[in-house]
């Protein structure tokens, strides 16, 4: 393409952070849209960003958060688009960022499809992965859309509770609309305008997901479940000190999911759960909540 | 402005933002279309500015619906958005003061919205009573011209226009097709980028009205980022029909008080009017 500048938005600050490795590694300029309340409560992952020698730039418009970087990111792109590359950092956007986005994270399905064969001779039982624009579920599940044996199961981030006016549960409590250029579930007020996401989790803070999760959904194929701020809290404290892992507070709503979850299966079903991310990131926030 | 090779006459089945193309043309003059925001600061402000617009030289109006996320707008009409959002503008509210202009406001007002709240609030419903309300043209800038047929049918069943955009990035088979599916006029994007004032006009935009006007014989209007007369002169001498001001005027607005705003914002539209009527 020959482009030379690069732009991303970031929630968690992953997706930040991995833009800004390549253009690190590449001699590309990068710039990062995050929003305001999100550099706060991501500190480590913006010093990581500036270390590799990317912009970050500051977002304060509307809730200051994932979906008004994607904005400003899509604001940019179209003003520099002949000089600039866009790194969508989930599968949603306009097309055909979510289809682009989805074969890339395809390797964590085929990955797992492989691990699998390996471990239990068969494929899996039950996907797990926790679903924000819904990037790392999309990779996981992808390459198993097809074997129906599968059970696909997708978490959303319920902050205080789906009946709340504080969730980021697009797809458990949406309607049919459309952000940054996709059509999909979305929660929104009777005026067609995007409400405010709520999650303690900056990377699940977005009032949208991307289009083929409402597919998923809208044909059966994957079930949508959500957990609290606090079920996610208390799983990543569980999964801490069981399993001496640090998960993401993203991913730990995937794991505080099978505290539902278990009690319903029969004995030796073989679940996957996606690791997203490692909680580094987020031990101030985590601090904060379970005062430690 | 340059001859037009065939005059255009009034016909029944041209629709208003037509004839009002029309006249200008026949009369050799460059459309002046403000742009402004309903219910920023409050729709009755917003009432009182469109009779003064149309007073003070306005040819059409392109009255904005907000939306919480306006990803064509640059911050100056984001935050206009915004505040008409806090003053409790609706789609249904915007259409209210259009009913009640009836009679009083006669120059062609074209709409100007995000798709979203249209959907939400039924796309072809919400059709129906803007034509009722005397809307005459509908844009939706996010609106990408795959889903634009559709949408353009039920517009013209109801009497009105769907108006396309055209970028400067398009390529030109699209730019073809745009311009073959537009209605009413094709409105020719300046810049590559958000809705805001700049300094200058780039120059491509010269070219890109040549290119247009090789296509077929639509007016052609001109928006994003104009703001200086001097701007308006340059996009009359390159020959295009119209001028679209946007963040120029939502400006103003947001610079002065309840009290002043009408009067403010009526002499800037003179001052355009002026520049739009300049004789090489
Ligand atoms: C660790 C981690 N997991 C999950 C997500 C959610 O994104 P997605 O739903 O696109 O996978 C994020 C987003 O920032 C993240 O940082």
């Amino acid at each position: 393409m020959g482009k030379k500048r690069i732009i991303a938005e970031t929630g968690a600050g992953q997706h930040g952070v991995a833009t800004a490795t390549v253009c690190a590694r590449f001699g590309l300029k990068c710039i990062i849209y995050m929003g305001a309340e999100d550099i706060k409560r991501q500190s480590l992952n913006v010093f990581r960003m500036k270390l590799l020698g990317a912009e970050v730039k500051v977002v304060n418009s509307g809730t200051a958060t994932l979906k008004d970087a994607t904005s400003e990111a899509i604001r940019d792109w179209v003003s520099n688009v002949e000089t600039t590359h866009y790194i969508l950092g989930s599968v949603a956007g306009p097309h055909p960022f979510p289809k682009i986005v989805r074969d890339f994270h395809a390797v964590i399905g085929e990955e797992t499809k492989k691990q699998c064969f390996e471990a239990f001779g068969s494929l899996p039982d039950i996907l797990l992965a926790c679903v924000g624009g819904g990037s790392n579920a999309m990779g996981l599940f992808h390459p198993f859309v097809k074997e129906t044996s599968v059970r696909l199961i997708g978490v959303e981030a319920a902050g205080s509770g789906v009946d709340t006016d504080k969730h980021a549960a697009t797809i458990t409590k949406g309607s049919i609309g459309i952000l940054h250029g996709s059509m999909s579930l979305l929660l929104q007020d009777d005026n067609g305008q995007v409400q405010e996401a709520h999650s303690i989790s900056a990377g699940l803070d977005y009032p949208g997901v991307g289009p083929e999760h409402s597919h998923l959904k809208d044909i059966g194929r994957a079930e949508y479940g959500s957990v609290t701020d606090q079920e996610a809290l208390d799983a990543l404290r569980l999964v801490c000190e069981l399993e001496g892992i640090i998960p993401a507070l993203e991913t730990s709503h995937a794991f505080a999911w099978l505290d539902k979850l278990c009690p319903t299966l029969e004995k030796d079903t073989h679940i996957v759960i996606n690791c997203s991310g490692r909680g580094d990131k987020d031990v101030n926030t985590v601090a904060s909540s379970l005062n430690i | 402005m340059k001859d037009n090779k065939v005059q255009i006459t009034k016909n029944k089945s041209l629709s208003k933002v037509d004839e009002k193309f029309c006249e200008l043309k026949n009369n050799k003059k460059l459309a002046l279309m403000p742009f402004i925001m309903a219910g920023d600061p409050n729709i009755e402000i917003t009432s009182e500015i469109l009779l003064k617009l149309q007073e003070n030289g306005a040819d059409l109006i392109e009255l904005g619906i907000p939306y919480s996320d306006p990803l064509a707008d640059g911050p100056v009409i984001q935050v206009a958005a915004s505040r008409a959002l806090k003053s409790g503008t609706s789609p249904r509210k915007v259409i209210k003061l259009l009913e009640s202009l009836k009679g009083r406001l006669n120059i062609p007002i074209i709409l100007f919205s995000y798709l979203n709240p249209l959907l939400c609030f039924g796309f072809e419903k919400f059709c129906e009573i803007a034509s009722n309300a005397g809307v005459s043209g509908l844009i939706v800038p996010d609106l990408p011209l795959e889903e634009a047929y559709k949408f353009s049918k039920i517009v013209s069943n109801h009497s009105m226009d769907l108006i396309l955009l055209v970028a400067p990035t398009t390529p030109f088979e699209r730019m073809k097709q745009i311009s073959n599916h537009t209605k009413g006029f094709t409105y020719l994007v300046s810049v590559t980028g958000v809705t805001g004032e700049r300094n200058k006009m780039e120059n491509r935009v010269e070219n890109l009205i040549a290119k247009l006007k090789d296509v077929n014989r639509n007016p052609i209007a001109v928006g994003f980022g104009i703001s200086t007369p001097e701007h308006v002169n340059k996009v009359r001498e390159w020959g295009a029909d119209g001028v679209i001001i946007g963040s120029a005027f939502v400006k103003r607005i947001s610079s002065s008080s309840k009290k002043d705003v009408v009067d403010y914002v009526g002499e800037f539209c003179k001052e355009m009017r002026l520049a739009a009527d300049q004789k090489e």
